[in-house]
Parts: structure tokens; sequence; C-alpha cells
């Protein structure tokens, strides 16, 4: 015989068949799975920065209109009512915009018009507000009408309601998204896991035959699938984190598109993606081989 | 290995090794399959199964090696009552059965030595306190040449061969052979049989079912006669030397 075989070399072989730790087919469909899953996650994560970046803007300012009443001039109304809002908790810088720059915003309505000293132009009072603690709309009010003067305060309230709900249903929108992909892709891991496990059927069977515990047996299955699994998600995770990390160069510091932006810490939303893929093939391996021992 | 199964307290008889009381069993909601089967084995003991086909003898056989359980009746085995067993005892208790069934199951991508081992390694020993053995019985079972082999290559007496070594590689303390000299011609028959008279006689106790009257009545050995699920006595044949 021309094998042979040295019994002192010999170690014992993996009971499942190495040939199927590498199954490419099951390999790419559960990273294509986890790569959508992670890319979901990733624009999930764009879509709420981005919402909060809309709002926080429109948060941040209110806008006054000062009319002149009895002799004064508008400009001393605006200087006035700047003033007063000046010190108001709540309240980072007061500008009182100059006539040219109120007539710029009633332009499009009015067209030209020559002489502006004519016209009784109501004078803008730009108000920055503090993020954390703005003063409220009543506040400024309150504190206009102290001094006497005939102001509207803007808040944009109306505003951000709406921008408000367009960033919830992009919020919403992006996490059902992916809640629907990353179940996807659980379900493909968990299918694949008990399809891969039945056409085992006979190491199963031989293991507990020969008086296998039902955790030694289900620990082997758990094993090769999770690590499969695992090895599925990081490439998903990895394209995904690369896309993204392209994207983010692509776009600056603004992401894609001001709209969609993406910050390098986002990418660490897809480094749970392999842990997790390799936990629901455990799971799935677990329950598939316990079911399939209890039918022996 | 312990051999200490049979010393279950206030057991009578400490030599019996299993008991079925009324036994009958179904295959999901099929019809009985062995009926009101009554037994006692002593611990030691060599017998046949025979009955025709189809008259229930792998079915008592996966009975015994706690593959399927009793519909009906008690089965009493190594003195423990076996519906009492918990899930832990069960496997315990396989270990110390060692099974060539009908249809083998060997696993076709670990090599004969592989296979051989297989008991072994389950049961946690480390592969240099056991190789040496795996070696020596594959050569004792005639496949000295073979112990890297693929089970899908080897010839079926080769395969039958391989499914015995692994049977007895335990030492386990009873021994149940389906079928085990279907596959093979009379001279390996004969070895094979042989083996098991060996095993015997260091103490396992064996049960084997067989089509083989041939080898059924040279044997001289006591036979549990199989008639559509009932044990029926045949004329009693006591031990021929
Ligand atoms: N897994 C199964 N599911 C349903 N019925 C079964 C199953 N295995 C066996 N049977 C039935 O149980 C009866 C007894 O079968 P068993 O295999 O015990 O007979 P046997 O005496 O070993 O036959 P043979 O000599 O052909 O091996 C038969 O009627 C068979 O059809
Ligand atoms: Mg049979």
């Amino acid at each position: 015989m021309s094998d042979v075989f040295d019994i002192t070399r010999w170690r014992p072989a993996p009971y499942l068949p190495q040939a199927e730790a590498r199954d490419p087919a099951l390999i790419f469909v559960i990273a294509v799975l986890c790569f959508l899953a992670c890319l979901t996650a990733l624009g999930a994560l764009a879509g709420d920065r981005g919402a909060r970046g809309w709002t926080g803007q429109l948060v941040g300012e209110a806008t006054v209109i000062v009319r002149a009443r009895g002799g004064e001039t508008p400009d001393a109304a605006a200087a006035r009512a700047a003033e007063a809002l000046a010190g108001l908790p709540g309240v980072t810088e007061v500008r009182a915009l100059e006539r040219e720059k109120a007539y710029e915003l009633i332009r499009p309505w009015l067209g030209d018009i020559a002489d502006l000293d004519d016209l009784p132009v109501p004078r803008l009072v730009a108000v920055t507000l503090d993020r954390k603690q703005p003063a409220t709309a009543t506040a400024l009010d309150k504190a206009l009408k102290a001094q006497g003067l005939d102001a509207v305060v803007d808040d944009h309230s109306m505003w951000i309601k709406d921008i408000r709900r367009a960033a919830g249903v992009v919020r919403g929108t992006a996490i059902a998204i992916f809640v629907l992909i990353a179940g996807a892709a659980g379900a493909v891991v968990a299918f694949a896991t008990r399809a891969g496990l039945a056409a085992r059927r006979d190491v199963v069977e031989v293991m507990h035959l020969i008086g296998a515990e039902d955790s030694q047996i289900s620990s082997l299955f758990e094993l090769r699938f999770a690590r499969i699994a695992a090895l599925s998600g990081a490439i998903g995770a990895a394209s995904a984190g690369l896309l993204g990390a392209v994207l983010r160069m692509i776009g600056g510091g603004a992401g894609i598109t001001p709209a969609l932006p993406i910050a390098w810490i986002d990418l660490l939303a897809v480094l749970p993606c392999p842990v997790l893929a390799a936990l629901v093939a455990a799971l799935a391996a677990r329950v598939t081989a316990r079911r399939l021992i209890k039918g022996l | 290995m312990s051999r200490n199964a049979n010393a279950a307290a206030g057991d009578a008889s400490a030599d019996e090794i299993l008991r079925f009381t009324n036994v009958s069993m179904r295959y999901g909601r099929g019809p009985d399959v062995l009926s009101d089967v009554s037994l006692s084995l002593p611990r030691g003991s060599f017998h046949f199964i025979t009955g025709v086909s189809g008259a229930g003898k792998s079915s008592l056989l996966k009975l015994i090696y706690l593959a399927a359980r009793p519909s009906t009746g008690a089965f009493r085995l190594f003195g423990e009552d076996v519906t009492r067993m918990s899930a832990r005892d069960l496997p315990m208790a396989r270990r110390k059965i060692g099974v060539v069934s009908q249809d083998l199951l060997l696993l076709d991508h670990l090599s004969a030595f592989d296979n051989t081992a297989l008991p072994l390694r389950i049961a946690g020993h480390k592969p240099a306190e056991y190789r040496n053995d795996v070696a020596e019985l594959l050569t004792w079972v005639g496949l000295g040449a073979r112990m890297q082999a693929l089970p899908p290559t080897l010839a079926g007496g080769e395969k039958q061969r391989l499914a015995i070594a692994r049977a007895v590689v335990g030492r386990p303390e009873i021994l149940l052979a389906d079928e085990p000299t279907g596959n093979v011609d009379h001279e390996i028959a004969l070895r094979i049989y042989r083996l098991f008279v060996e095993l015997n006689r260091l103490g396992t106790t064996v049960i084997i079912a067989t089509h083989d009257q041939d080898l059924v009545a040279r044997s001289g050995r006591p036979v549990l006669h199989l008639d559509k699920g009932r044990l029926t006595p045949l004329a009693s044949q006591g031990p021929v030397a």
C-alpha cells in the first residue's frame, strides 16, 4: 500500500464536512442582505441627522417685525425693539436689519420703488436664540409690548412643525426599511441554517445514536453557522461601511448632500452586524438541531 | 468505563440487563408493530432475534438502543425505568450500548478511522488515549489497510465491519446488531459471528437480529422469535457447546 497511515500523527477530523463551511452561495446571500441592512441603517442615521439639522436651524432663530408708531422713525423703533430683546434669557444675539435689507425681503412683492422713504416699510429684527433653552415667542412679545412697541414675533413655529413632520417621516421610513431588511437578513440566515442543517441529518443521527448530548450536537451546528454568518456579516458590513466612507468623502463635511449628512461616527453602526448575524444563525441552528434530534 | 449500572438501589435482579413488561410500540399513529412483549435478559447473555421481514426485529432493537419509546408497557434498562430517565441520563445510557444498525449509519465524510473513533471522542476521551486501540480494532476486523478510506469507497462487507468496529470500540455493555451479516459472504459472516462471541466472552450482552437461520442453528444460541410483533416461543434451544 502506498498510503502509509501513521496513527501517531492522526488528529480527529472535524465532525462536519469542511467544504460546506465555505459555501460561497450562502455567504454571498447573507453578505448581500447584511450589506443592505447596514446601508439602510446608515441611511436612517443620516436622515435623522439631516432632519435634526433643519429644525435646529429654525429653532435657533426668530424674526420680529416692527412698525413705527407715532412720531418715531422706523429705525428708532427697530433699535428700541432690539434693545428690549437683547437682555432676555434665551436670547443670544439681536440684530436690527437695515432698511435696505428689509426692503430686499419684500421687493419680490412690491417691485422696484424709487424712493423708499415714501413707503412705511416695517423694520425687521433678527433674533438668535439659545439652542438649548430658546426664549418663547410669548416672552419676546411681552418684552416688546412692555416697551409700547407695535411688533409681531415670528418664531418659525409653523415651519418647524412642518419640518418636524417631514423629518419624522424620513426617520420613520428609514427605520421601517431598516427593520424590514434586517428582518429579511435574519430570516435568510435562519432559513439557510435550517437547510444546511437538514442536509447534515446524518451527523445528527449518528452522534445521537452513539450517545452525544443534545448540546454537543447543537453546539457543533451553532458554531458552524455562526461562523459562516459572522464572516458574511463582516463582508456585508465592511462593504456598507466602505460605501459610507466614500460618500462621506465625496460629499465633504455635508455628506452625500446636505439633506443626508453622513458623519464618520455613523459608520460605527455597521459594527454590530456580524455579531447579530452570528447570533441569529446560532439561534436558528440550535432550534433546528434540537427539533431534528427530537424527531429522531 | 463504569460497569456498575446494575447496582441500582433495590433492584431485585442485579444480573438482569433489561426487562420488557407488556410492551407495545407503534410508529406515530400507525398500528402496533410490537404487541405485549414481555422479556427479561440476563447480563452477559447472547440472543438472536428472528422473524420474517416486517415482524418487528429492528423495532425491538430500536427500543433497546433508546431510539424509540414503548407506547405502552414498562421497559427497564440497566436497572432503570427508561421512561424516568432524564435528558442527561439518556446519552449516558446510549454510550453503554453499541449498535450496528441495519443501514449502518456511517458518516461518509469521515475516514474509517475517524468513524470508529467517534464514540470515544463523543465520550470525551483524548486521541492519544485511544488511537492505538482504534487501529488495533480495525486491524482485528480486517480493515487494517483501509483505515484512511472513506466509507463510500469500501465494499459492502467492509462497511459492515466498520460499523461493527464503531459499535464495539467503546466496550459497550450491550451490543445490538441488526442483520450484521446481511451483505457478506459466509466466510466473513462467520468471522463477524466469532467476533461477537469473543466480545460476549468478555462480558458484553449480545443481541443479534438476523434472517440467517443457518447461523442461528449452528450457534445453538437462544432465539427470540417475533411473529407480527409478538414474541412467540420456538422449540427451546439450550446453548450448545
Ligand atoms: N420508521 C417507520 N415508520 C413507520 N413504520 C415503520 C417504520 N419502521 C418500521 N415500520 C414498520 O414496522 C413494522 C416492523 O418493522 P421492522 O423494521 O421492525 O421489521 P423487521 O423485522 O426489522 O424487518 P426486516 O427483516 O425487513 O428488517 C413493519 O410493518 C414496518 O413497515
Ligand atoms: Mg429490520
